[in-house]
């Protein structure tokens, strides 16, 4: 197994790390950082495919981890932001 | 019944996981090398990019259209965030102390300079418009806790507004000058690119900042 | 020219947002115009269409694999039209409804987010651009819901954005494990070049467990009664008309694309005994229903269920031609009817203050215009002719027939007895005892007459879609998807 493989195994393992989080946590924090977690396994993943073997860097995954980054910091912000709205209307 | 499923529920989820895990990871050991169609394309078409650095000619020249739609997404994350009206306490500046200042003064305008930097290396090095405009957000924020900035409503909207809409008017200017949607013309492509990403700088900097300020600016307060 | 339409359908929106964020006074009639603008784009390509056939656009001039493609056809122009045609009754039904309160001021610019991503998603031909569309229309959609402000609103929103982002995440992995295994994100490179390959088969399972949760088929819909029924009227008919379809047409391109003809016959029944269980239970849930929007929400649960009955139907060769056919009405039938009925409903609410079924008979006999809207997209919902959803039950119905699939054929008349029976619940609310004197109702909240006729207008082309249907049946052929 290669490094890239390695990485490409860390990253399926955050991947399911994290939806098992959101699934059996239950305070929103503990959630949201699942579905964090969740997504850096993905990028983790996008990003390995990125890695030949003695050619330059495919630029099109990082391409896609930037954006998907994006997206998920402007996910958690709103869900962030959800949690404090509910957690103040009571 | 129901205390049972709650004590299986870890259990079944733990090997759920586990078997999605592996499921995935066969898949990706198993598969060869891709022949990388769309790598070999983006760094044979990096001359006519107009940028150097490969990374910053995917976001945006040859898949310019998702990084606009990325925009879209940051400030539609600001609308949403307003729409919820969290009745937040106003932000306390924090207490001047002498550390405190002399960080301000002089991280404050390194702050600015690095992200202008980042914005200006992007064209041939890692860097670029969301880089840039995350560092300037921090600075902004630096400000803002420091209790030195205060916008008003006009100036943060128009502030997260201009990066998309410079980007979407270039966008649908295009096809008068090249006869295609976000297709820059060969010579000038760089400079479009660079003016695209300085309203996206100002606009991230400006979404992130308001992010965390999570009020709406100029709204009373019953 | 091709251009122009297409761009047309996703810059007008867009622009739209941001001026209405700058400047929310200008609300009056920039949405308005936008939805307006977008509808020109969709008719500007459906004569393309006709006349010269499928199209391909290639973003920034740089075409596959390299670059994002656009592609239009049948089900590209059918859906398009479907968002223009919905929204645009809508559009001037949320002028009525938000007037000038503040959450109003918001409802804008997300709503014409919302519009700009879905009419990007439905143009797109590339993995990972649907990917982002499906971010922008999934947080766009929950930000709507929390506009109420209510806590069973913020509840339902948080429930409906973990889904979300869970079923995104789904999609993306599948995109990775794709990509690393081809180098390619490009459908139409994808369609020639991928084989049947444990990485494939995964790769499918996870984005269309990905998009069956954003689709809400049961038992995947868990999110969407409380998120449809809770929200404000405008948005839950946005929501339950556009939204849901987003995600779901990205299954059918993947469908006739990506999955391989070794598929085994099970996964379409699983598919399709799924959807009649979302059929029997999301009808059951109307009929015991206590508020008027939870039983819409759960008869669009019902409706999803039709959806994926396509899938095994479209196994069956001669027939799928049908089944597609009938998929597609049924989505764009679905769109204006139920659209109409959460504008009905919304006037009732408005009018009343609330909407549980059991006292809201004075309000509905109040309303009349609003409930013969009501009753005109129940019409359409139980297949009844002559509306849109008669015809797309006619097309299903001859494919499941044809191809013997008898199973499908209860499944489909028991669907529609079932809804007849939570339809007709609200409808008598219009109707007192004979003899009775008309009880002294509470006092009514007065209903913009703009309401009240947006809804009419848009039941009332759910009735024209099933009179006038030959021109689009027409269209919708020109350059159908065919699994290769």
């Amino acid at each position: 197994m290669t490094v890239t493989d390695f990485y490409a195994l860390v990253g399926v393992a955050l991947f399911v790390m994290g939806l098992s989080a959101l699934i059996l946590r239950k305070r929103d924090l503990q959630r949201i950082l699942g579905l964090n977690i969740m997504g850096t396994g993905v990028f983790m993943v996008l990003v390995t495919s990125a890695l030949g073997q003695g050619q330059p860097a495919d630029p099109v995954p990082h391409a896609m981890v930037l954006t998907g980054i994006v997206v998920a910091v402007s996910a958690t912000a709103f869900a962030l932001a959800l949690s404090l709205a509910r957690e103040r209307h009571k | 019944m129901p205390r049972l499923i709650e004590r299986c529920l870890p259990v079944l989820a733990g090997a759920g996981a586990i078997a999605l895990g592996a499921l995935i990871a066969a898949a990706l050991l198993r598969t060869p090398e891709n022949d990388g169609a769309m790598a070999r394309a983006a760094l044979e078409a990096l001359p006519d990019s107009g940028v150097g650095n490969p990374v910053t000619a995917v976001l945006l020249n040859f898949r310019a259209f998702d990084t606009l739609l990325e925009v879209a997404v940051l400030l539609l994350t600001l609308v949403a965030v307003w729409a919820l009206d969290l009745r937040l306490p106003r932000t306390e500046a924090l207490p001047a102390s002498p550390v405190f200042s002399s960080l301000l003064r002089i991280s404050g305008p390194l702050l600015v300079v690095i992200a202008g930097y980042l914005l200006w290396v992007g064209a041939s090095e890692p860097g670029g418009a969301f880089q840039a405009g995350a560092v300037l957000a921090g600075g902004c924020l630096l400000l803002r806790l420091a209790g030195r900035w205060n916008p008003g409503a006009g100036f943060v909207r128009w502030a997260a507004s201009v990066g998309l809409l410079v980007f979407l008017l270039t966008a649908i200017a295009m096809p008068a000058l090249t006869g295609g949607l976000l297709q820059y013309p060969h010579a000038s492509a760089g400079m479009w690119i660079l003016l695209i990403e300085t309203a996206a700088t100002v606009s991230i900097a400006a979404i992130l900042t308001a992010l965390f300020v999570a009020r709406e600016p100029g709204e009373t307060r019953p | 020219m091709t251009l122009w339409w297409s761009t047309l359908c996703v810059a007008a929106p867009l622009l739209a947002a941001v001026l209405l964020f700058i400047r929310p006074k200008w609300m009056a009639g920039i949405a308005l115009v936008a939805v307006t603008l977008v509808l020109v784009g969709a008719l500007g390509l459906a004569s393309v269409l006709h006349d010269s056939g499928p199209q391909f656009i290639a973003i920034g001039g740089w075409g596959a694999p390299l670059g994002i493609g656009w592609r239009i056809d049948g089900l590209t122009v059918t859906m398009l039209l479907m968002a223009g045609i919905v929204g645009w009754p809508v559009t001037l039904y949320a002028h009525g409804y938000f007037g000038g309160a503040a959450a109003g001021r918001h409802f804008w610019p997300l709503w014409m987010l919302l519009l700009t991503a879905l009419c990007s998603l439905f143009l797109s031909n590339d993995l990972f651009n649907w990917y982002v569309t499906l971010e922008l229309l999934g947080l766009s959609a929950v930000a709507l819901v929390t506009l109420s402000g209510k806590k069973a609103a913020l509840d339902a929103a948080q429930r409906y954005l973990y889904t979300g982002l869970v079923g995104s995440l789904f999609y993306l992995m599948g995109v990775a494990l794709i990509y690393n295994d081809y180098g390619v994100l490009d459908l139409a490179v994808l369609r020639e070049v991928t084989e049947p390959s444990l990485a494939l088969w995964v790769a499918l399972g996870l984005m269309a467990f990905g998009l069956l949760v954003k689709s809400a088929l049961f038992p995947l819909h868990f999110w969407l009664p409380a998120a449809h029924g809770s929200a404000p009227a405008p948005v839950s008919a946005i929501l339950s008309a556009l939204v849901v379809k987003g995600a779901f047409y990205i299954l059918l391109r993947l469908w006739f694309d990506l999955v391989p003809a070794t598929l085994p016959d099970a996964v379409s029944l699983i598919l399709g005994g799924l959807g009649a269980g979302a059929i029997i239970w999301g009808s059951l849930q109307a009929i015991r229903a206590t508020r008027l929007k939870m039983l819409v929400a759960y008869s669009t649960v019902a409706q999803l269920g039709y959806l994926a009955l396509f899938f095994p139907l479209s196994e069956s060769g001669q027939w799928g031609d049908a089944a597609l056919t009938g998929l597609v009405y049924f989505m764009f039938a679905h769109g204006c009817a139920k659209g109409a009925m959460f504008l009905a409903a919304g006037n009732l609410q408005r009018a009343a203050g609330h909407d549980d079924l059991v006292s809201l008979a004075p309000t509905a006999q109040a309303l009349p215009v609003s409930m013969f809207a009501f009753a005109i997209g129940g019409v359409s919902i139980m297949g009844l002719p002559p509306s849109g959803g008669f015809i797309a039950k006619w097309s299903l119905l001859n494919a499941a027939i044809g191809s013997g699939g008898w199973i499908w054929v209860a499944v489909m008349i028991a669907g529609g007895l079932l809804s007849a029976g939570y339809i007709f619940r609200v409808l008598s609310l219009s109707f007192s005892e004979s003899g009775d004197e008309p009880e002294p109702g509470p006092e009514l909240v007065p209903v913009a007459k703009s309401s009240e006729w947006a809804s009419l207008l848009l039941a009332s082309i759910a009735l024209l879609l099933g009179l006038n249907a030959l021109p689009m049946l027409d269209l919708l052929s020109i350059g159908l998807p065919r699994a290769g």
